[in-house]
């Protein structure tokens, strides 16, 4: 395995765990966003609508910027990886990005007309659901591996390898933990019925949303050798157990502290809490690979001298971001005023 | 193999379509940022309510537009990868890092502040809100640099030697490949077009409230009059300037790709002996190889590209069939951006003797000639791109690495029908949008113009106003009745 020659420091790796996290945060903080779109189908009322919306608009973009950087740092730092997983979810990559547009442009189009909002609204649940299902699908097809030709360096599994039943059924898992975090996004911004309405559904989601990653922790496994060895000997075993168990705590305190008249915040530390555990699952199932079982972060990895000239900037301009993304969220923090909206 | 030739040439047009639709937003928010920075520094600075209002007029306006810039961009940094994977994978390690850097200096500084922008003046303080907006301003700026970074790479390769084992492009020295041979000209040229571009959307708006104002017979407002003053002051300095840059870009790719500059001429035979004509029309004619029914200049073209009368010009006759450009398409995108950058600086003119004479806002054919420019930035962008990225062909890497050897292993059935639905997609979202942000530039900024956001849904509510501005709001709706 050619690790970064002559230093201590595995560059590669670093990459690895920088892109890792970027897409983690994209997961996270687009997740709401998206989820509360999806939660839009059940809000009818105008106002509640409104509220909603205005509870992300200043920073849905940035949110979304996350996807961006997980993209390009694929690019940038794992080219190959970059060049084989994209043709090889070619469709459901392209149907996320059609269905981002109508999520995205229906943040603004809904305010300038009276006529189509119905419309815009429609987009906007449209959008975020089928962007929310497509992410699934995705994050499916590459877990379930792809037929690569390792000495043209092409994907080689034709345009529909990424549709089974494994794919379609990760992208309906990621819709319903979508509009958990949304619910619970609500929960915490909100005030009055809008709010209880919230604690309810977030108390179904929630439930749905463990059975779901229940479900596919199981199914995993069996999709590589790879992957059931390391959860289902020795030391995973173990593993396995304890994450199963914090799972379920996670989604006891979850109906706990959504219980009407509860607490505000914590219910969204938790769906997030079990996000980033889902997250880290799966990445002990992948690592070394970034393209199961096919490419290894090492094979994939751009040459030094590309990474290190990234990581410099990156180390540098990361932190700058997380701290002014933070003072964006500061500036807005606290419950939405159905008056006001952020005006 | 026709099947793989259609899906190459499906994901061209597909790219093509993508990246051009895409390209209009930025040509036209990078202008309006800086726009929009400046009205608010001279709002904070002046107190002059009408900046203000030409502030908050032209914000929904960027909202809308910057929306629609960023999902369409999303796009795009997911395009390199489905439709040209092993142009990714091949020069990935290259221009990788610069994209990376866009997004980490240019798309989050963009996102991140642009909340601040649109919302939280009142929550934030003045300060702090104009340092949002110079934030936005300097986003929209450094995205440019990196991209056009990354464009000139591919143009005019430097600082990078080829793996031979799996023919990657391997970065030697990244300042060589950041500032490589056409970089600095092409910044230059296109930023300067983004500008004029905003110039001529501002003015063009600022012109037909000024004409709607005389049918009615009534006075225009201080916002339209200052917005057209500043729109053609723009156009005056800047459009001489960009005609000089543009020259040297000119230049600059006439010693980098020189197949390039015969196409965008119309120069098939080689004139070794010099005096090589200037063509003002002409068919190009690919089967012949001649361009028919050519009305030239002798010998200008010897004297703009080689400074002399008897500067030898070579042309197409000298390079390889497989090696040459699409050559219509080149001459005549580079005819239209040519004219359309000469008409604006007629109007630059025009709109200087008219303030000389104190005429600028009461000079009827010169707001209808401005009306009439107003898309003319995007034309002119559109054009140049079209001439820089078609003459570039056959190549992705200028070069190195051939257009038909870098795309994705797709079927032609799948991008084809993605293609369809950007195409249907694209028209029906953007159209829509197109059409808010026309519906705004229908109304002319108001005094008090309402914030960003309360348009269309009631009435405008005027809390957080001033009293002061209550009361021009007061003495200017007694004006209008």
């Amino acid at each position: 395995m050619p690790i970064a020659e002559g230093v201590s420091f595995d560059l590669t790796l670093a990459w690895a765990m920088l892109i890792a996290l970027s897409v983690l945060i994209y997961v996270i903080l687009d997740g709401f966003d998206l989820g509360l779109g999806m939660l839009f189908a059940v809000e009818k009322d105008r106002k509640n609508r409104d509220v909603m919306m205005n509870s992300v608009a200043p920073v849905w973009d940035g949110n979304e910027t996350w996807l961006i950087l997980g993209g390009g740092g694929l690019f940038a730092a794992f080219p190959l990886a970059y060049a084989t997983i994209l043709p090889a979810t070619y469709i459901p990559v392209i149907i996320m990005l059609l269905a981002l547009i109508f999520r995205g442009v229906a943040f603004e189009f809904r305010w300038r007309t009276e006529r189509w909002k119905p419309v815009w609204d429609a987009a906007f649940i449209g959008g975020s659901t089928l962007a929310a299902f497509a992410q699934g699908m995705i994050l499916g097809a590459l877990l379930q591996g792809l037929d690569i030709d390792k000495a043209t360096r092409s994907y080689v599994g034709g345009g529909w390898g990424w549709l089974t039943p494994f794919s379609l059924f990760v992208g309906l898992a990621v819709v319903f933990g979508y509009a958990l975090l949304g619910a619970t996004w609500l929960v915490m911004k909100t005030e009055g019925p809008l709010q209880e309405r919230m604690r309810k559904r977030a108390r179904v989601l929630s439930v749905i949303t463990v059975i779901f990653i229940g479900l596919v922790s199981i199914w995993t496994p069996f999709l590589q050798d790879g992957y059931f060895s390391r959860w289902f000997t020795g030391f995973g075993i173990g593993l396995a157990v304890l994450v199963a168990l914090v799972t379920l705590l996670m989604l006891a305190l979850l109906q706990l502290t959504l219980r009407s008249g509860g607490e505000e915040v914590w219910p969204f530390i938790l769906s997030l809490a079990l996000f980033a555990l889902c997250f880290v699952g799966m990445g002990v199932s992948m690592f070394p690979y970034i393209v199961p079982t096919e490419i290894t972060i090492y094979e994939a990895a751009a040459p030094r001298a590309s990474q290190l000239f990234m990581i410099v900037g990156a180390s540098v301009l990361i932190p700058i971001i997380l701290i002014y993304t933070g003072l964006a969220y500061w500036v807005f923090r606290g419950k939405v005023d159905p008056e006001k909206g952020y005006h | 193999m026709l099947g793989s030739f259609d899906a190459v040439l499906l994901a061209r047009l597909q790219f093509a379509f993508t990246v051009s639709f895409h390209f209009l937003f930025p040509a036209f928010t990078i202008g309006l940022a800086s726009y929009l920075a400046v009205l608010n520094g001279l709002w904070l600075y002046t107190k002059k309510q009408h900046y203000l209002d030409l502030f908050r007029y032209w914000i929904k306006i960027f909202a809308l537009a910057f929306a629609m810039g960023v999902v369409s961009g999303i796009v795009m940094s997911y395009q390199f990868g489905t439709n040209w994977s092993v142009f990714a994978d091949r020069a990935g390690p290259v221009i990788g890092a610069p994209m990376a850097y866009e997004v980490l200096s240019a798309f989050f500084l963009e996102a991140g502040f642009l909340g601040i922008m649109l919302f939280g003046r009142d929550r934030v303080g003045s300060t702090l809100h104009m340092v949002a907006c110079l934030a936005v301003a300097f986003g929209t700026f450094f995205s440019a640099f990196w991209i056009l970074s990354v464009n000139s790479w591919m143009q005019t390769p430097a600082g990078f030697s080829i793996d031979p084992e799996t023919n990657q492009f391997m970065p030697e020295d990244f300042w060589q490949i950041v500032f490589n041979p056409s970089f600095p000209y092409r910044l230059a040229h296109t930023v300067t077009a983004a500008y004029l571009t905003t110039a001529f959307i501002v003015g063009g708006v600022g012109a037909w409230h000024l004409l709607r104002y005389k049918r009615r017979g009534d006075k225009p407002s201080q916002a339209t009059k200052t917005m057209f003053s500043m729109a053609m002051w723009m156009a005056t300095i800047v459009a001489p300037v960009q005609i000089f840059l543009g020259d040297a870009h000119g230049l600059n790719t006439m010693e980098h790709q020189p197949q390039k500059v015969m196409a965008m001429e119309g120069h098939f035979e080689s004139h070794p002996e010099g005096w090589a004509p200037l063509y003002l029309f002409g068919i190009p004619n690919e089967e012949t190889q001649t361009l028919d029914y050519a009305v030239g200049i002798p010998g200008l073209s010897s004297l703009i590209l080689g400074h002399s009368f008897d500067a030898p010009i070579m042309g197409l006759d000298s390079i390889p069939d497989d090696e040459q450009p699409p050559v219509a398409i080149v001459f005549w995108s580079f005819r239209i951006m040519v004219a359309l950058g000469f008409a604006m600086l007629g109007v630059g003119m025009w709109s200087l003797w008219a303030r000389y004479r104190k005429r600028l806002y009461e000079a009827p054919w010169l707001h209808r000639a401005a009306v009439l420019m107003t898309p003319s930035g995007l034309v002119a962008v559109l054009a140049g791109w079209v001439t820089t990225e078609v003459g570039r062909q056959p190549y992705t890497v200028y070069g190195l690495l051939r257009t038909s050897d870098s795309a994705a292993p797709l079927e032609a059935a799948a991008v084809g029908a993605t293609l369809v639905a950007f195409i249907v997609i694209y028209t029906a979202v953007f159209g829509a949008g197109t059409y808010y942000i026309l519906r705004l530039m229908g109304h002319p900024p108001h005094t008090a113009e309402a914030r960003y956001k309360d348009v269309v849904d009631g009435p405008t509510r005027t809390a957080g106003i001033t009293p002061a501005t209550e009361e021009l709001m007061r003495r200017h709706t007694k004006e209008e009745e």
